[in-house]
């Protein structure tokens, strides 16, 4: 191997070093040649907002790249950044190979135009020639499931539809390097189900894929690496999992409104007593972080009292990724009376069910009520812990629950029910 | 923990990193390094416009070429029928109507490059907040569909100026030289307004006024010998006639007329004084086009943050 080839290896597929992009927002933005001529002295006022400070990271060829962050973190910034969308205002940012973007939900569609033209000029924006943009016409309009509505003018098309055949268009045009922004947020489930196949053949075929998300599981089921974004600068870089955790720290220790999840000083209740522990498994000192699907599952919780409780009560609900309730169960269903509990005194409360969750990751959310109605919170903890769901199967339901299924042949059916199917093949 | 740097996230010290690290990124720009991408895109996004425009409407592509001579056809009735201005000038006065419709037909082209690129890149901000391209596509887009409406009334002109009686003339051939002059006023403002209108809002009334006052100041009903006949006499008005002429236009629709039409009408180079003086005009246009390509070309980076 010559020393060039070895160099071209060496090359990131995407590369920022240093990348820093500042917004100036006036305060009181003139839109007008008039207020400039009649001001024209008066400097416009403005905050300067850092949005990206300092970001350098590099993306191997072929590899799967996550950012993640909170909303307002820079993730879009500095992805239009590397689209060339925005100038970054320092650093230096390279890419290896052709680049197509899919940002802000779309490629910017014309809603008076039908499906052919718009996909025609998209792809030629995204650096296609003419006559391949046509060419590939078929196939965006085929993996958009859109065959039956191409000769409507967008502007009829539902905002799925809009974000299938922009997605659709964006993946077709041959890119070695792709730049996603959060296209799982919107579209059907069988649609983000296809999102991912194409996702899956993506990073066989060795392409580079850099992808923004909310979306934890994703980012741990696709990324080879993720990398963590807040308040405009980068956090961490490394193993998905790793930054999915640190994510989740970041975004339900600060929305329920304490900067960590052990400093109990803003949670919620009257503090009689505290979730001081959840794990998963049967023992303290196993504390598993993935639970296998269609096995027994155990997730338990410390109660340390501070003061005298009679018939406390523990709920758990169970979060998914889209912070969808999927489990909810209460102690106070089966023992109303748990007793009494002095100060200082600990307790464990269990709560065992046959795993069916649909693969992903999944957040406890635990709170401790006053025997009653369950509004008087004694304690609530949430973002403590999170485990992950692995399993094979992934139907698209929240859950997997087994069903049995059977075909049957039945009589032939009465002539006048049979329907004509008008005129196929 | 802090960042990793690039050399960590790259697994190796950046010294040993053979600079450029492939194609740098440097953000939006007015034109593109392939110049096959930048005219496909701008001739596409005409393309889909004009699809846009004329295939919606019942009557089509026909009102594109209605609208001048309903225009033609009111200036004719009022100047010609009425007031009789062809008479005026004798000989240049001849096939006045093939004159007036030419002229009308080259001041559309004008207004309707330069008028439509004014709200042009807002018009589109939805792709230039998505996709990175050239952006000087979209305001040259707009252009190239007003030269083709240009090219197909200019048909119409011929025909009207055929049926008039004028006769195929060898000067004929500087038609191109003229169509190249206000192709590139109209490009050089088209840049230049496109680009102001991301910043200021209240370009698009000011050129309104301008385009209108254009029309009524450039040789399009009132021919340059009426002007040149009334302006004299005394300083001022050799001051106010040297003001007239150093509209580009003028020498546009006066060279079209003398060449095109009636070579008993003044050349530009006449209505000027001496073919030295149509240097002032041309360098205008020239100044305006490099003006306006300069001053897109700073504003492109930042168009996306400022929509």
């Amino acid at each position: 191997m010559t020393t060039e080839q070895t160099a071209v290896q060496r090359r990131p597929a995407l590369a920022a070093q240093g990348v820093h992009k500042r917004f100036k927002i006036p305060e009181e933005r003139s839109h007008t040649l008039k207020e400039r001529a009649l001001h024209p002295l008066r400097r416009s006022r403005h905050e300067l907002l850092h949005a990206l400070k300092d970001i350098s990271f590099a993306v191997a060829p072929g590899e799967f790249f996550g950012i993640v962050g909170r909303n307002g973190s820079g993730k879009s910034t500095l992805l239009k950044c590397l689209a060339g969308i925005y100038r970054a205002d320092e650093g230096r940012i390279w890419c290896n190979g052709r680049m197509s973007t899919f940002i802000e939900l779309g490629v910017g569609f014309n809603p008076d135009l039908a499906a052919y033209e718009n996909v025609a000029l998209n792809g030629i924006m995204l650096g296609l020639s003419p006559r391949e943009a046509r060419a590939r016409y078929k196939r965006v309009i085929e993996f958009a499931e859109l065959e039956e509505f191409q000769d409507l003018k967008l502007k009829n098309y539902s905002s799925g539809m809009h974000v299938r055949l922009a997605f659709s268009v964006a993946i077709q045009v041959d890119a070695e390097v792709l730049l996603i922004d959060e296209v799982l947020a919107v579209g059907d489930a069988a649609f983000q189900q296809k999102c991912f196949d194409v996702f899956t053949g993506m990073r066989e075929e060795g392409r580079t894929i850099v992808f923004v998300t909310h979306d934890m599981s994703a980012v741990t089921r696709f990324c080879h690496r993720a990398m963590l974004l807040e308040r405009g600068a980068v956090v961490d870089i490394g193993d998905p999992r790793d930054i999915a955790d640190r994510y989740l720290e970041i975004a339900f220790g600060r929305a329920a409104g304490y900067e960590d999840a052990d400093v109990g000083s803003a949670r919620m209740g009257d503090g009689a007593a505290r979730v001081s522990d959840v794990w998963l498994g049967d023992d303290p000192t196993e504390r598993r972080s993935v639970a296998p699907q269609s096995e027994p599952l155990t997730l338990k919780a410390l109660v340390t009292f501070n003061t005298a409780v009679r018939d406390p009560a523990v709920s758990m609900a169970l979060l998914n990724e889209q912070r969808q309730q999927v489990v909810v169960a209460t102690t106070a269903r089966e023992q109303e009376e748990t007793g009494g509990f002095q100060a200082g005194e600990q307790a464990v409360f269990a709560f065992s069910f046959h795993n069916m969750l649909a693969p992903g990751r999944y957040h406890p959310i635990l709170t401790i009520t006053h025997r009653g109605e369950g509004l008087d919170v004694i304690d609530r903890l949430a973002g403590g812990m999170s485990f992950v769901v692995s399993g094979v199967t992934a139907s698209g339901g929240m859950v997997e629950i087994p069903v049995e299924t059977e075909v049957t042949r039945w009589a032939l059916a009465p002539p006048s029910e049979v329907q004509p199917t008008g005129g196929r093949g | 923990m802090s960042a990793p740097s690039l050399s960590e996230a790259l697994g190796q010290p950046t010294s040993s990193l053979s600079e450029p690290m492939g194609q740098p990124i440097l953000g939006p720009r007015a034109l593109s390094d392939s110049w096959p991408r930048f005219w496909h895109l701008a001739y596409n996004i005409a393309r889909s416009e004009f699809k846009l425009k004329f295939f919606g409407s019942a009557l089509g592509y026909l009102w594109q070429v209605v609208r001048p001579l309903l225009l033609f056809g009111v200036l004719y009735v009022f100047f010609v029928m009425v007031f009789h201005v062809d008479k005026a000038k004798g000989a240049a006065g001849h096939f006045y109507g093939a004159q007036l419709l030419g002229s009308i037909v080259l001041f559309t082209f004008f207004s309707e490059s330069t008028g439509g690129a004014v709200r042009s890149v807002v018009d589109r901000e939805s792709l230039v907040r998505k996709i990175q391209f050239p952006r000087l596509a979209i305001p040259i887009s707009v252009v190239l569909l007003a030269a083709f409406n240009l090219g197909l009334n200019l048909i119409v002109v011929m025909i009207f100026a055929l049926i008039s009686g004028v006769r195929p003339m060898l000067s004929w051939l500087e038609l191109p030289l003229i169509l190249v002059m206000i192709a590139l006023l109209a490009t050089g403002i088209s840049m230049l307004l496109s680009a102001l209108f991301v910043r200021f809002r209240d370009i698009q009334p000011i050129w309104d006024v301008v385009s209108q006052i254009l029309f009524y100041s450039s040789p399009v009903i009132i021919p340059v010998e009426a002007v040149k006949e009334k302006l004299a006499h005394g300083t001022l008005d050799h001051f106010l006639y040297h003001v007239y002429t150093l509209n580009p236009l003028v020498t546009i629709f006066q060279q079209f007329r003398h060449a095109m039409v009636n070579r008993a009408t003044l050349s530009a180079g006449q209505a000027l004084g001496s073919w030295a003086a149509l240097l002032e005009p041309l360098a205008l246009v020239a100044v305006i086009f490099v003006l306006g390509f300069w001053v897109f070309n700073r504003e492109a980076p930042h168009i996306a943050e400022d929509l």
